[in-house]
Order: C-alpha cells, then sequence, then structure tokens
C-alpha cells in the first residue's frame, strides 16, 4: 500500500517493561508494568528534539500512520502528526505513550496482577496524571531523553503536559495545553459520576468482574460513552451535523432510533464498548476528578506554577463548554502572574470539545507556527 | 530601525516587565527583547496578528481590550504600552487607569485629530476630516473616540493622571521648531509617558 506523503506510514508499536517498583500516589505498588508506545521520526544525535504527546480519555498510544496495512483509519492524531504537518517527524522524534491503567497495551486493569495471577480487573490500583507523568519520565529515561523540546496534549492530554511542567521544570521545554483545564469543575465531575454509574449499574458488570463471567457491560460502557460524547460536541455542532433528520424520513414508521443523532450515539455506544475497558474508563474518569495540582498549594495555581521552567502555548475552542476558555484563561492568568512564558489563543470552532482532535484550519496554523519556532532555537 | 519602535524603547528601562496592548505583530516587543533585555506580553485579539506573534517568538495573548483588564493583578508590570490603540477603545477613560493599575507607568500614543489639515476640513469642507493618519471614513473606523493633545491632557489633569514625559511628533516619528512651538496644531502623534499620581 502507499501511503501519503505526508504520513508516517507504517508503525510498530513497542512494549517496554520495568522491573522496578512504581510507588503510585496512592502509596499502592506496581511491582512489574509495562508501557505501550509509539515513535515517529528520528531523534538527533543530541538527543534533543524529542516531543511527548499525551492522550486524552479514550485515546492510546497510536497516534499516527498505520499498524497493517489494510488498517481502514490511521492513529487518532495523523492529521497533526507527519512529515510537514504541524508536529513534523522531519523534525522531531516523537513518542507517543499509553498511559497505565489504559487498555491498549500499558499495564492497566485487563493486565495480569503478578501476585494473584489474575486479572486486575477493579482492583488494578488507582492513578493519578501524577502517576502518569511519573512513568512517562520513567520512559524518556529508558529511551535516553533527557529534555523534550514539547509536550503535547489535548484536554486530559494537556492535563498529563501541565502536571509534566510542575514536577519536572527542567525535562520540559514547551508545555503546549489544548482544551485544558487546570481541575475538574462540579459540572465535569457530576458527568463523569453519571458515566461511572451507567457502567457499574449494567448487571454484565458484576461489580468489575466481568471478564470472570465471561460477559462485558455493553450497555452500561455505551451510555457512558453517549453522555461522554454529548459533552464533547456542541449544540451548533449537532445540529449542523443531525439536525432532527429522521432515518426513515416518515415519522409513522417511527420505530425506536427513528432520529439520526439517536442512531449516531447508538452506533458510538457500540464500537465504544467493544474497544474499550469498563474498569479502565472508570479508572480514567477517577483520574480526571482528582486532578488538581494547585491542591498541594494551598489551591493557590500562581504558587504552583513557580517552579514550573517551560513556555507554554494554550490553546482552546470558542464552543468548547466541557473545558471552556474560561478554564485555559485561568491556567494563562496564573502564568502570567508567575511570570512564565505563555502564548495563549482561542479558536473560532463549531465542534465543542471535540475540535482539539479535528484539523482545523486555524488551529492547525497556530499549532505548526509555533512548532517550527521551537525548531527554529533547536537547530540554531 | 522604525523609528516610532525606537522612540517608545527610549522611555523604556532595560529589563524592563512590559504589557503591550494592542501589540500587532509583536515588532515591539521583539525589538525591546534584543535591544533592552525587556520581557513581558503583548495583548491582541487579530488572529493574524497572532500567529505573527508567535512566529516571531513573542509571548502573545488573545484578549479583547474592551474587556478591560482584570485578568492582570495590580503592580504586575514596570511599563504598560497602548500605542495608536487607544482611539478604538470603548471606554478609554477606564482603561487608561486600570494600566495604572497594574503597571507603574504607561505609554500612550494616540493620532491628534487637533492638526492643522484636520481642523481645516472640518471648517473649509464641514467634513469629517480623513487625512494620512485617519484614514477612515467616519461610518467605517475602528477609531471610535479621537482626541486633539489638549483633550487628552485635560483628562489626565482632571482623572489625577501625571504625564511624566511627552514626545510630540509628525508621520514619520520626527519633531521640528512648527511642532514644537504649536504642538497641538502640527503634531500628528505623541508619546505619553505617564504614571500614577503623585
Amino acid at each position: 500500500m502507499i501511503y501519503p506523503d505526508d504520513s508516517v506510514g507504517l508503525v510498530k508499536p513497542q512494549l517496554h517493561q520495568f522491573n522496578d517498583d512504581l510507588v503510585l500516589s496512592s502509596g499502592q505498588i506496581l511491582s512489574e508494568w509495562h508501557l505501550a508506545y509509539e515513535t515517529y521520526g528520528v531523534l538527533n544525535k543530541s538527543r534533543s528534539n524529542a516531543v511527548l504527546i499525551c492522550h486524552a480519555l479514550s485515546g492510546h498510544h497510536h497516534a499516527a500512520g498505520y499498524h497493517t496495512e489494510t488498517d481502514a483509519k490511521p492513529g487518532w492524531w495523523d492529521t497533526a502528526i507527519g512529515p510537514g504537518k504541524p508536529i513534523d517527524t522531519n523534525h522531531f522524534f516523537v513518542i507517543s505513550v499509553n498511559n497505565l491503567g489504559g487498555c491498549h497495551g500499558s499495564t492497566g486493569p485487563t493486565s495480569i496482577n503478578p501476585e494473584t495471577k489474575e486479572i486486575y480487573g477493579p482492583n488494578f490500583p488507582a492513578v493519578t496524571v501524577k502517576d502518569w507523568v511519573r512513568s512517562q519520565a520513567l520512559l524518556a529515561d529508558h529511551l535516553g531523553i533527557d529534555k523534550f523540546s514539547a509536550i503535547i496534549g489535548g484536554s486530559l492530554g494537556g492535563m498529563q503536559a501541565l502536571q509534566w511542567t510542575i514536577d519536572y521544570p527542567i525535562r520540559v521545554e514547551h508545555a503546549v495545553l489544548i482544551a485544558c483545564t487546570p481541575k475538574l469543575s462540579a459540572q465535569n465531575i457530576a458527568f463523569n459520576e453519571i458515566a461511572r454509574l451507567a457502567i457499574s449499574s449494567d448487571p454484565n458488570f458484576r461489580a468489575g468482574n466481568y471478564h470472570k463471567y465471561g460477559v462485558n457491560p455493553d450497555q452500561g460502557l455505551g451510555i457512558a460513552r453517549m453522555l461522554g460524547h454529548v459533552t464533547y460536541l456542541s449544540d451548533d455542532a449537532m445540529r449542523d451535523k443531525f439536525g432532527r433528520e429522521l432515518k426513515s424520513g416518515d415519522l409513522n414508521q417511527a420505530r425506536d432510533v427513528e432520529f439520526q443523532v439517536e442512531s449516531y450515539l447508538h452506533y458510538q455506544a457500540e464500537s465504544f464498548s467493544k474497544r474499550f475497558d469498563a474498569n479502565s474508563y472508570i479508572l480514567i474518569t477517577k483520574v480526571l476528578d482528582y486532578f488538581d495540582p494547585a491542591r498541594e498549594f494551598n489551591d493557590e495555581l500562581i504558587s504552583c506554577l513557580k517552579t514550573a521552567r517551560s513556555k507554554f502555548l494554550v490553546v482552546s475552542f470558542t464552543t468548547d463548554w466541557r473545558f471552556s476558555p474560561k478554564r485555559s484563561k485561568e491556567i494563562v492568568d496564573a502564568l502570567i502572574a508567575a511570570n512564565k512564558q505563555v502564548v495563549s489563543t482561542t479558536i473560532e470552532s463549531p465542534h465543542g470539545h471535540d475540535s482539539f482532535l479535528l484539523p482545523i484550519d486555524r488551529y492547525f496554523q497556530v499549532l505548526q507556527t509555533y512548532m517550527s519556532q521551537i525548531y527554529r532555537d533547536l537547530i540554531k | 530601525m522604525r523609528r516610532d519602535l525606537e522612540i517608545a524603547a527610549n522611555f523604556i528601562n532595560p529589563d524592563a516587565r512590559v504589557l503591550d496592548l494592542g501589540c500587532g505583530s509583536g515588532e515591539l516587543l521583539q525589538y525591546l527583547g534584543h535591544s533592552k533585555n525587556v520581557t513581558g506580553y503583548g495583548i491582541e485579539k487579530d488572529h493574524e496578528e497572532i500567529t505573527a506573534c508567535i512566529s516571531k517568538g513573542v509571548n502573545v495573548i488573545e484578549h479583547d481590550l474592551d474587556e478591560g483588564l482584570d485578568r492582570f493583578p495590580k503592580d504586575s508590570f514596570d511599563m504598560v504600552l497602548l500605542t495608536e490603540t487607544l482611539q478604538a477603545i470603548q471606554a478609554p477613560h477606564k482603561l487608561l487607569h486600570q494600566m495604572l493599575d497594574i503597571g507603574i507607568e504607561c505609554i500612550v500614543t494616540f493620532p491628534n485629530f487637533g492638526h492643522w489639515a484636520c481642523r481645516l476640513q472640518l471648517v473649509s469642507q464641514g467634513k469629517m476630516p480623513i487625512a494620512k493618519h485617519l484614514p477612515h471614513n467616519w461610518f467605517d473606523t475602528p477609531n471610535i473616540h479621537l482626541c486633539t493633545f489638549l483633550d487628552f491632557e485635560e483628562l489626565c489633569s482632571n482623572d489625577g493622571i501625571r504625564i511624566i514625559e511627552r514626545f510630540v511628533a509628525d508621520r514619520d516619528y520626527n519633531d521640528g521648531p512648527l511642532i514644537k512651538r504649536w504642538p497641538n496644531l502640527f503634531g500628528k502623534t505623541a508619546f505619553y509617558r505617564l504614571g500614577r499620581a503623585l
């Protein structure tokens, strides 16, 4: 198969096994653990051109390119990563990691607990953004990367990039925070709790031990995804995409699923419950809820960012009501008050929170310009 | 080197922390960074200008000045700049006070509506002046609060804003004997360095 010139082409996921204990924020210990990751581009001689991509709630390490020649779709951020793309693999060595607790290759609820020799399931220890960042830093050590040229993430990915600048100030030259927030609002947490309840009240959930019974809480996980999905879109985006279109075009023939939007959500629910683990979903929504780096600093975001040494790009989207521009502004204002270097802009987009995954012209122009500037400084 | 940047730079101390309101493509901040080790941020709402700032490595924050400056803490800058933008602001007097809240000093420049060419057009034609430094039609102008140097200085005096320094110039940012003698008649623009009341 011939891939487009601006594609990274065929990529092979890699696995790194860590044999040292990882002490999690909760105090619990992972003794044997591994991370799945992918890399694109080439690490330069001075090992200074590495870029880390942090993924959001339902993402994973497969950010760009194709795993097999028959893949229908490339990685989740293929529009942004590749030769000549905003995150240019001719310039940067890009690393994308599946987070601990995920279900796409890194150690998580579907892995075997080495102590019990059984699947962790609901007993997988709680993890935090801080834990993720530590595990990513250990992977960077293994790859011989002392400092990232940039750490980039949207949504929950942005929170990881932000945490990096706090926990490892000298290891991050630039942090790109897209559609991000310094902490979840009560409304955000409320949506997550409804999602978790939808899953746990599915009779197939069996307190998280569904795998033992050979079943899966498809229904609950599907509802959680539907709910999440609605919060990722905007009212306008949904109106434009679906309106009140009927599937049959005739109300007299009405069936259970009649509106296009219903059918779309059902499809989303079904495909998601096939590719995502319910325990992982519960675990990761908890990671979101508990993210609040300012908490250790008397709830003062400014003090929390004082030690950061990165330069920041903060991007938000006009119709994002999950992590609205106002939330990004909180980060920007704190960065300014803490005297940090920061660029911030809000992108006009009708697509709500989902915008961060879409190749919106101005968004990509900003990202490309910023990354080019990083590269210019790098080769100086 | 652009003369207007040079004049503004002369008003600014080395290593100062500045906020440039309506920073455009970031030229001034870039210049101040290189020439005087000045740090700080540009504020801009125009998207193309924002991209231009990013390509220069200038810290630019997207923000509409008509929303005020509440988001910046008091005393957080040595100098707040507002070049050729005052006349396009919804509430210029309020903005000036906010500027002097968050900055120790300010630099303000604006086009002079009291220039003789403007006065002449109004008197001879009875029409709103269009000049090289004020090129817009009345119905299609961003300049909603034009004033003369006298007007501005009266506002400063009434509102307790201290004028520390003033440089009045022609369109090429030079002064001359006529401008020195009759600034409000021959000056096209002026650089004001402002401070809080003593």
